[in-house]
């Protein structure tokens, strides 16, 4: 062990191996829709008086976000694009102010920093980024981008900056000969080994990795991740790592957060979430990636529809609009075939999968010939009647209203814990599926 | 077993640009049945784009195929020999470019490429876009391609596709963007379909359903696909049989379970490893050593005889073929001299053990970042 990771290990900073190094509580962070000086007023003919409305769009990219990542652990953080991942990734490193919730850094609320504290507390945190074509400037040496964060922070002199800067190459792999060169003449890989050591030159707790290897191929992959083991293990590092690739994910980290439009659904200790996915939707990325063995039995595509919108998350919980697993509303008492083929009909009809419009057919084809009983039984034949008149939004709007509106998916946010499988740390799931 | 759809014959392309030749693609073979699925998998700068789209002469200058054949259903694509005077020429047999046009490409072989947008019409409507594809191929009237296209859109899976007729191509995510183009290939149901990287722009779950989606058309047409992926997890999915490409060459070509099973290429077997699994923790990754050399200045030898950790003197020497290894029918070959097929001086041959341990600085001395 070196002697900066030894001293790390004592807590010479106050914080020792295994306790929070940062806590993020509540974090949201909006943007409004539409940005420019008039934007925010909207014409509404229809109102009474002035025919003018006031009131943003907000874009809810993340919402109500808190966890905590322990020193010398790396947190994968891993969900498809458009989720916030990134956004919650900037807004960790306060690049961009959080709309509401706090982000303690070392104890100390970041939010409460600024200027000179603030610029301090930044030496401590950095960042990587997915692109390693465009986080380096191409008329930069590669000796000098690896020393400009050490003097931006005044670090060392200019001499001991240059050897800092040339150990650190070799550190990641690079031959410290190339000091002299300039970005273009890497490969790939080799740029995000620089920017590895950019972000290393100033001797920092917490790295964010944003999607740092998504760019390269596999085999260079393999060979930064493993680098990026070997430096975490040598200097005592954070990593918070950003993926949308969950083998990626399960190789480098030892705990799993999965995001899902704006929101966490699932947190646990990887071997956990692995192999006792909690959330449907953890279980629906796991099911969907092509697992590299032609005798695996394939379970695929169990996932309808796009991602909602973020302007207008659905109520409750957010995956329910595509989840499996939807529960069906108390109030109907339905049996699980009949609430599965209920749910079908719903979202074909919403979706407008099928053309038929005579009422026979439609039952023969969703409810075997028979709607079921009772005040169920009432909505579906309605709806069946508004696609016979070829009212397919009212069928849709009567379906929804009754069925997915009335589900406890839709009526409360979920937020429970269940008993882990393997290990002992928390496993905290976003699903109804789970509450007692 | 019948003849094949697609045959490609000792295909050879080359770029000429000012700092010499890039040998893109040098000499593969490989074939296409009916209703099969083959895979051409390989690393960035492997090839598989160069090699697909000479299958619709696509290739654009400074580009140009300079050898071999291309067979379609019994009719000669392209056929380039070398003339007497050492430059080489389409013989007689090649199609002429008006009739690839007008009877093969859209028509017999679709093509799809990996960015959705750059192959869509920012300005028209998508559905204006697929209804004037299907008017000028199918002989259709406005009208009856228009009740076509709405039903191709809803056979791949966009929801509300009268509504979403009159969307512009913006409007779509990525995944219904790949969906539109999937509808479009299969709008005139061509006997081929070239699938160039489809799915690596798109999420897990938006990849996963797209590859339903093209096993159950595949069911239900009996289309044939080239899938071009870098996505082992992809080949082992939907793949009949693989051809493994690189740098311009393939080095192996079997069927999925062989390759996978049976693996008779380094280069594939280090492929194999250093991917990391979803469905099992692995401990340490073991790379492939260094990085791809650049075409336009291959090893000698055996292409991969720099990165191979089982490369011997002999393998500076000979570039193998791809020769036939095994005894399975459909036939497993590989580009290794350490086969017995090969006859050739492998196991005498002192190992080049001491470069395949070096690792990255093997790597930094060779390649793109010499002085």
């Amino acid at each position: 062990m070196t002697e900066r990771a030894a001293a790390a290990a004592e807590g010479v900073d106050g914080v020792g191996f295994g306790d929070p190094l940062v806590e993020i509580q509540n974090v949201s962070k909006y943007f409004a829709n539409d940005e420019g000086m008039l934007s925010w007023l909207s014409v509404n003919r229809d109102a009474d008086g002035l025919p003018v409305e006031t009131g943003r769009e907000w874009v809810k990219a993340v919402e109500d976000v808190s966890f905590t990542i322990r020193k010398g652990e790396t947190l994968g953080l891993v969900g498809e694009s458009g989720c916030g991942k990134s956004t919650l990734a900037r807004t960790i490193l306060r690049l961009l102010e959080p709309t509401e919730g706090s982000i303690y850094f070392k104890g100390r609320d970041l939010a409460d920093l600024s200027g000179e504290k603030l610029r301090n507390t930044r030496k401590d945190v950095q960042m990587i980024f997915q692109d390693p074509q465009s986080s380096l400037d191409p008329r930069m040496k590669v000796g000098k981008i690896v020393e400009e964060p050490m003097q931006a922070h005044g670090m060392l002199d200019a001499e001991g900056r240059a050897a800092r800067a040339q150990e650190l190459l070799e550190k990641v792999g690079l031959d410290p000969q190339h000091y002299n060169r300039y970005p273009h003449a890497f490969s790939g890989g080799q740029r995000q080994r620089i920017n590895l050591a950019r972000a290393l030159s100033v001797n920092p707790d917490f790295v964010v990795c944003d999607e740092p290897v998504s760019a390269l191929d596999v085999s260079i992959q393999a060979q930064v991740l493993n680098t990026m083991r070997d430096l975490q293990e040598e200097f005592g590092l954070t990593y918070l790592f950003i993926a949308h690739d969950l083998s990626v994910i399960r190789h480098i980290s030892d705990r799993v957060a999965v995001m899902y439009l704006g929101q966490l659904v699932e947190l646990a200790d990887k071997r956990e979430l692995f192999e006792n996915p909690s959330h449907p939707y953890t279980q629906a990325l796991l099911d969907s990636i092509p697992v590299p063995d032609p005798r695996a039995d394939g379970r695929r595509g169990v996932l309808e529809g796009d991602v909602p919108s973020p302007i207008q998350p659905p109520s409750g919980c957010r995956f329910r609009t595509r989840c499996p697993k939807l529960i069906a509303p108390a109030e109907y008492d339905l049996s699980d075939e009949t609430w599965d083929r209920v749910r079908a009909f719903m979202r074909h009809v919403k979706r407008r999968d099928f053309t038929e419009t005579d009422p026979d057919a439609i039952r023969r084809r969703y409810f075997d010939g028979r709607v079921p009983d009772g005040a169920a039984g009432d909505v579906v034949s309605a709806a069946i009647d508004d696609i016979a008149a070829d009212d397919w939004e009212d069928a849709a709007e009567r379906l929804q209203s009754a069925f997915a509106e009335q589900s406890v998916c839709a009526r409360e946010e979920p937020d429970y814990e269940v008993d882990p499988e393997y290990g002992t740390d928390r496993h905290t799931v976003a699903c109804h599926l789970h509450r007692e | 077993m019948s003849d094949p759809l697609l045959r490609v014959d000792d295909l050879q392309v080359q770029f000429f640009t000012e700092d010499g030749v890039v040998r893109a693609v040098d000499g593969i073979s490989f074939d296409v049945h009916e209703g099969e699925l083959v895979g051409l998998v390989g690393e960035s700068g492997a090839g598989k784009s160069v090699a697909v789209s000479a299958i619709m002469r696509l290739i654009e200058s400074p580009g140009k195929i300079v050898g071999g054949r291309i067979e379609f259903d019994g009719e000669t694509l392209v056929e380039v020999e070398t003339g007497p005077d050492g430059d080489p020429y389409r013989t007689e047999a090649t199609m002429p470019d008006g009739e690839l046009r007008e009877r093969i490409r859209g028509r017999e072989i679709a093509i799809i490429f990996q960015d959705p947008m750059e192959s869509l019409n920012p300005v028209f409507t998508v559905g204006g876009q697929l209804r004037e594809f299907i008017e000028l191929n199918r002989d259709f009237s406005e009208r009856e391609a228009r009740e076509e296209a709405v039903s191709m859109l809803r056979e791949v899976g966009i929801p509300e596709p009268e509504a979403r007729y009159g969307d512009y191509p913006h409007q779509f995510s990525g995944g219904m963007r790949q969906r539109v183009l999937i509808a479009m290939a299969l709008a005139c149901e061509p006997s081929l379909i070239i699938a160039d990287e489809p799915t690596t722009a798109l999420d897990v779950t938006v990849e996963a359903q797209i590859l339903d989606l093209v096993e159950d058309l595949q069911d239900r047409y009996g289309t044939s696909f080239v899938w071009v992926t870098h996505d082992m997890g992809v080949v082992a999915e939907i793949c009949d049989r693989v051809n493994v490409m690189y740098l311009g060459e393939i080095v192996e070509q079997a069927p999925v379970d062989d390759l996978f099973y049976e693996t008779k290429h380094p280069y594939t077997a280090a492929l194999l490893d250093s991917v990391p699994r979803p469905d099992q923790t692995v401990e340490e990754l073991n790379p492939i050593k260094g990085v791809m050399p650049e075409a336009i200045d291959p090893p000698s030898g055996c292409r991969f005889h720099t990165r191979c950790p089982e490369a011997r003197e002999a393998c500076t020497t000979t570039n193998p073929d791809c020769r036939e290894v095994g005894f399975g029918d459909p036939p497993h070959r590989a580009a290794c001299i350490k086969h017995d097929a090969f006859d050739a001086a492998y196991s005498g041959s002192p190992p080049l053990d001491a470069a395949a341990q070096q690792g990255f600085d093997v790597s930094l001395s060779g390649g793109e970042t010499d002085d």
